[in-house]
């Protein structure tokens, strides 16, 4: 009873999803991929990750006590630092991830005001600003299990390669956008809890694979089509990392928008760029494109616009 | 502001381009140059010398010349002279340091449309007698030649691990290519002029002259300024907490009416 006379300032409408509860979430569905990246590519895996998440922690925790607002235990630097590190070569110098955690907490998120706050995805940008700075090792994938290039890279140069190994995750790359299956599995996850919808990730993917189809010099080939959705980070950046929440629109058509913009970007980076990869610098390109694209999206208020 | 008080003093003139109104770290004038050949610790003295010259040279011939070019054409001068000046100097360059104007290359041209030099032109030289505008240019070039070579020295050290090509970093060093690239510019200048910032913070705080020194780089933008306790500031939160009923049109009016009063003021005296 005394819950009716309780009298509070608005919102009145609360929801029960928090910031640490949705953190929480994209840890375990990241985990699958994780785990497949461990056994994949060895212990030296386990480390990366570690070393990364570590660092991105620290960081968080030191700004917070420089700044006097600790926001260390919504676990986004837990999250920032896993999604680097599965980003990242296994045979990495452990120093390099090191400074790409502390850029992605530091200058990226914490500098422009922390978590929300960031104009671009903290992964991501440590993500290029590795691999601007130190483009040899960011690029070399040659490990104990794997010596070969990369399946995309593979594809460049004209080869085949083996659809089933790329989608179970026995290829070479980054630590966790080899196995599409590891990945599909949390994601599955994550969209059964709804922490993300399918509107990003969709009109990523279908864009990029009708950019593909148009451009990408194999036609409708099928085996050439699913190498290449299932190859590099496309899976990894349309489920986990366009979709974060602080970098992507708010519109429901700004969300269509920018996924189709992501998908012809990374089709013109794959296709026409000199690399076989340009995922992480197609989303970084949107997100720097989301005030524009809300702008563009932003829906007309009842009552207002229309025939006057 | 207080220009009246400083003007006679040519060791003022000097201290305030390096330091209070350090063009770069303060003023963010001249930003193309500052970003594009700061590669370098050498690249970046040797821009920030040859603007110097051209700085101090034009401030002194226009500060001549004040009294004989007609407001309305000033710009137009004023693009004249400095021109002239870099005309020059870009020609002693290509004689005499041939390696320097081929790492500049393309900037030293442009040094004629940097906004340092036109801002000194239009802002104290075209008012100002010839001896305090010639410190005046010594003192803005000095402050630009030194920022440069600090964000060319920063970049320099974390980019190719030397300085002014001196090795000074162990052989294992693994170069950060992104420091001698377009975006190691822009994080470089940020970070410097953050510690400036930090270091004038840290000062104002045990100083009283806090207010004085927000001065020197005032905008006059009260409405965008965070400084708190400078004694030009007319519109501050508190005061705006103790007068709710006023209408938001009457607050931006306000600036406007007190700016103009301002200006008025300061031709009086």
């Amino acid at each position: 009873m005394s819950d009716m006379y309780k009298v509070s300032s608005n919102p009145h409408v609360r929801s029960r999803v928090t910031t640490n509860g949705l953190m929480l979430a994209v840890i375990v569905a990241l985990l699958p991929a994780t785990g497949f990246g461990i056994y994949n590519f060895g212990i030296r895996a386990a480390y990366v990750v570690l070393t990364s998440v570590i660092c991105a922690v620290l960081t968080e925790g030191l700004f917070g006590l420089y700044r006097k607002k600790m926001t260390i235990t919504d676990l986004s630097a837990v999250v920032t630092g896993l999604l680097l590190a599965l980003n990242m070569p296994v045979n990495i110098p452990l120093w390099m991830v090191g400074l790409g955690s502390v850029f992605a907490i530091l200058v990226v998120k914490c500098l422009f005001g922390g978590l929300g706050q960031n104009f671009m995805n903290p992964a991501l940008a440590a993500r290029c600003f590795l691999l601007i700075s130190f483009p040899s090792y960011m690029t070399n994938f040659e490990c104990d299990a794997y010596t070969g290039a990369t399946p995309l890279a593979v594809l460049k140069s004209g080869g085949t390669v083996n659809n089933f190994d790329m989608i179970v995750g026995n290829t070479s790359g980054t630590i966790g956008e080899t196995s599409m299956l590891a990945l599909v599995i949390g994601a599955c996850f994550l969209l059964l809890l709804g922490v993300i919808d399918l509107k990003v990730p969709a009109s990523y993917i279908i864009s990029f694979v009708v950019f593909a189809i148009a451009f990408g010099g194999h036609g409708l080939d099928p085996q050439f089509l699913s190498a290449q959705i299932a190859g590099g980070g496309l899976i990894l950046g349309a489920f986990f990392m366009a979709t974060d929440y602080v970098t992507r629109p708010i519109t429901a058509w700004g969300q269509i928008l920018f996924g189709i913009f992501l998908g012809v970007m990374t089709g013109i980076f794959r296709f026409f760029g000199p690399g076989a990869e340009g995922v992480s610098y197609a989303i970084i390109l949107g997100n720097l494109l989301v005030p524009l694209i809300e702008k563009v999206t932003k829906p007309v208020a009842f009552g207002r616009g229309g025939k006057s | 502001m207080n220009k009246k008080s400083t003007m006679n003093s040519a060791w003022e003139r000097l201290v305030n381009g390096l330091v209070k109104e350090n063009p770069t770290f303060v003023l963010m004038l001249g930003m193309c140059p500052t970003l594009a050949v700061t590669t370098s610790a050498m690249n970046g003295l040797g821009m920030g010398l040859t603007t110097t010259v051209v700085l101090m040279l034009s401030n002194l011939i226009i500060s001549l010349l004040r009294n004989i070019i007609p407001s309305r054409v000033r710009i137009p001068a004023f693009i004249v002279i400095i021109a002239s000046f870099v005309t020059a100097v870009q020609l002693l360059l290509e004689a005499y340091i041939p390696s320097l104007n081929a790492a500049l290359g393309m900037y030293i041209p442009l040094i004629v449309v940097n906004c340092i030099i036109l801002g000194r032109a239009e802002s104290f030289a075209y008012s100002n007698p010839p001896i305090p505008s010639l410190f005046d240019g010594i003192g803005m070039g000095l402050g630009f030649s030194f920022a440069l070579t600090c964000i060319g020295a920063v970049r320099e050290v974390l980019g190719a691990g030397t300085i002014f090509d001196y090795s000074i970093m162990p052989a294992s060093y693994v170069t950060i290519n992104i420091f001698v690239l377009a975006p190691g510019a822009f994080f470089v200048l940020a970070m410097l002029t953050a510690f400036q910032n930090f270091l004038k913070a840290t000062r104002a705080k045990v100083s009283e002259e806090a207010a004085a020194m927000v001065g020197s780089g005032c905008s006059e933008d009260c409405m965008n300024c965070s400084e708190k306790g400078c004694a030009k500031r007319f519109y501050d939160t508190q005061a705006s907490d103790k007068l709710p009923d006023v209408n938001a049109e009457d607050f931006q009016e306000k600036p406007k009416t007190v700016e103009v009063e301002d200006m008025d003021e300061k031709e009086e005296v």
